[in-house]
């Protein structure tokens, strides 16, 4: 037989039906739904007079729209177009009998973090939801990618997706980090280096040390923005790591079933001598903390570098990046680490985890934010809430001045009230810096989650390692 | 969905690159629970002020181009989030046709699901198009999906590649769903292996 890549691995394992042409109906392990992008396929179901397939296969929680503050847990949702949305995910979970965190549950959360933290992403499944972070999955090395509506309806009717194989890529880090330089600034690097549309076509596998050395929850960092490279998804092999972090969980197998997946799942690795159709190299001691500076998560620089000016581009990039210079109200030459800020957002399912708050914690202890900044910070869960609160980290923050919240997307895209001001400038732990997409005229700058405490301390964009 | 064939039509020449769909249809309109209605609020934050006048140097607002049902784009049209939201809006305002030298993944197959045809071509063959474009309401572009060919207003025409499935779904109007089904026996004889195989799942 011939080396298999993983990604062919799970591939084969899951297809269902091919025609004559490659076409294929991938099978669908896991299927995540929430509010914003799923109404309309219930609705469609409902019309054809058509049931869910597989409602033990299909979990549902409301995410985008949710508040995340306190009057919440009294159910009040102010904006009315997002309390129909919401309503109607309670209805359509009821209704077709899908697992459900309502918006009040301890369990609910940012649905990409929900999602491992119970236990139903597992190694070597197919995960799909309606929302393009689900390549969030893909660090359990599972096949995860998100989808459109009508293929949300496709999938609740019919447990399939209709696909053809995308290619190979191999994004491989080698070596160990640097102290202050983390999982977001390893895929924040290879954007940076592949662009935005560089993994168009390709299913990318991450592999090398520095992503070995990784935890689950800087492995999900990682595997969350593949998409911003373009690519269907991103995937990294499971190893102890993964086991470990997986095992005891509330869905996750147990018993001789656990034996069972767990021999399954050591045989989920790219073969010795496999094909790769395309390969990226970057060397781990090399990466620097970055951030962006336009409004294409392409647009990285390391914190030690200057604006650059539109004639550093060629072709088509010359007039976008004077357009994102325009739109982010910068000048070319400006030392990126003197950019002064308004707003600071920890958050989103890039950077919601526990780990990602115990960084912010670590900068933040003893220390207060900036005269006339704003620090945002929402878990990605409620139950990642707790934790940080018995850990005490939510103490420090509310003691440096920052908000502490109840989870969900919020500022990430700015569905429910969390949202910047006209030309609000803010440093955020999300994964994208679209013009608009904070708030309206908003301005974002994507860091990791010490570089936003830094940010938050001084004022301006910062060398977390100054403060280190 | 209706049947596409032959589109013969304005199109609107929109060369800045990485058009994402944050730009295409602002979150603001997500929060429907419907797929219609949506052409209004189409590039709203690139079309409109806040006040809700048209910006005028905006391409849709100029008057040769209001009916525009194809749009020629710059590299990587439509990156970012799954919203389907995008090619609603797109398809509610009138455009069957979008060119550029690639797409997004996701973008790329929801516009499928919506009556609307991504076409992608080397770069040389776009700059050619975008000129064409650039000369407005008197330069009507075709598109023949059938034969796979797309001809500018002065007659030169461009070969392009399509899925054959996609194709066939396009010109036939055929709902995805609906075929899926006919091959319900596969999918039913591989989660009865698949189950036994990984009864964990």
């Amino acid at each position: 037989m011939s080396p298999k890549t993983l990604y062919d691995k799970i591939w084969d394992a899951h297809v269902a039906h091919e025609s004559e042409d490659g076409t294929c109906l991938l099978y669908i392990d896991r299927h995540l739904v929430h509010e914003v992008t799923s109404p309309q396929a219930f609705e469609g179901l409902r019309m054809a007079g058509r049931k869910v397939r597989a409602p033990e296969k299909t979990i549902a929680v409301p995410d985008h729209n949710v508040p995340t503050t306190l009057e919440r847990l009294e159910g009040i949702i102010e904006n009315e177009e997002g309390r129909i949305q919401v309503e109607a995910l309670d209805k359509n979970a009821k209704e077709f009998g899908l697992h459900y965190y309502a918006m009040n549950d301890v369990r609910q959360g940012i649905v990409h973090i929900v999602g491992p933290e119970q236990g139903w992403t597992l190694p070597g499944m197919t995960v799909v939801c309606g929302d393009s972070h689900t390549a969030t999955h893909g660090a359990f090395g599972a096949l995860a990618h998100g989808i459109g509506t009508s293929e949300v309806e496709h999938v609740l009717a019919t447990q399939t997706l209709i696909q053809k194989k995308s290619k190979n890529m191999k994004v491989e880090i080698t070596g160990k980090l640097n102290p202050g330089v983390t999982a977001k600034d390893i895929t924040m690097a290879v954007i940076g280096e592949t662009g935005t549309a560089g993994g168009t076509g390709y299913v990318i596998e991450y592999c090398g040390e520095a992503i070995r050395d990784l935890s689950m929850e800087g492995r999900m960092t990682v595997c969350n923005m593949a998409i911003e490279g373009g690519a269907r998804a991103g995937l990294i092999a499971p190893d102890e790591t993964t086991y470990e972090y997986v095992k005891g969980r509330p869905h996750a197998p147990k018993g001789a079933e656990w034996e069972a997946a767990e021999t399954w799942w050591k045989t989920l690795y790219t073969d010795e001598g496999a094909a790769w159709d395309k390969v990226v190299t970057l060397k781990g001691e090399e990466i620097e903390p970055v951030v962006t500076w336009g409004t294409s998560p392409e647009d990285v620089l390391p914190i030690s570098a200057k604006v650059p000016a539109p004639s550093d581009f060629e072709g088509g990039k010359v007039d976008a990046a004077a357009r994102a210079l325009d739109y982010m109200g910068l000048e070319p030459g400006t030392p990126l680490n003197e950019i002064k800020i308004d707003a600071v957002f920890v958050g989103s399912c890039t950077n919601g985890r526990i780990e990602d708050f115990r960084e912010v914690a670590k900068i933040l202890e003893g220390k207060k934010v900036a005269d006339g900044v704003r620090m945002m910070i929402v878990p990605g869960s409620g139950l990642v809430r707790a934790q940080a609160e018995e850990e005490g980290l939510s103490a420090i923050f509310e003691a440096a001045g920052a908000e502490w919240r109840l989870p969900g997307c919020s500022m990430c895209l700015a569905m429910n009230p969390d949202q910047l001001a006209e030309h609000e400038r803010c440093a955020s732990t999300s994964n994208r810096n679209f013009e608009g997409r904070q708030g309206y005229k908003g301005r974002t700058h994507l860091v990791s989650p010490g570089m936003a405490a830094a940010a938050a301390i001084t004022g301006h964009l910062t060398d977390v390692r100054e403060l280190m | 969905m209706e049947k596409f064939e032959k589109v013969s039509g304005i199109a609107a020449p929109m060369p800045l690159v990485n058009i994402d769909t944050d730009m295409i249809i602002p979150k603001v309109f997500l929060k429907t629970i419907k797929r219609s209605g949506l052409g209004v609020n189409l590039f709203d934050e690139m079309r409109f002020e806040r006040d809700g006048s048209e910006k005028p140097d905006f391409v849709l607002n100029q008057t040769q181009y209001r009916d525009a049902s194809i749009i020629v784009a710059g590299d990587n049209f439509g990156c970012g989030s799954s919203r389907e939201h995008a090619p609603w809006a797109l398809a509610d305002f009138g455009i069957k046709v979008i060119v550029s030298t690639s797409f997004a993944d996701i973008f790329f197959n929801n516009c499928f699901k919506n009556g609307i045809l991504p076409i992608v071509l080397p770069q040389d063959q776009v700059e050619v198009i975008m000129k064409d474009a650039e000369k407005g309401s008197n330069a009507r572009i075709e598109v023949d999906l059938e034969s796979q060919s797309l001809t500018t207003s002065d007659g030169t025409s461009f070969a392009f590649e399509v899925d054959e499935f996609k194709k066939h779904c396009l010109m036939n109007g055929l709902d995805d769903i609906g075929l899926t089904m006919e091959k319900a026996s596969s999918i039913d004889t591989f989660e009865a292996k698949s189950s036994g195989e990984r009864p964990w799942v």
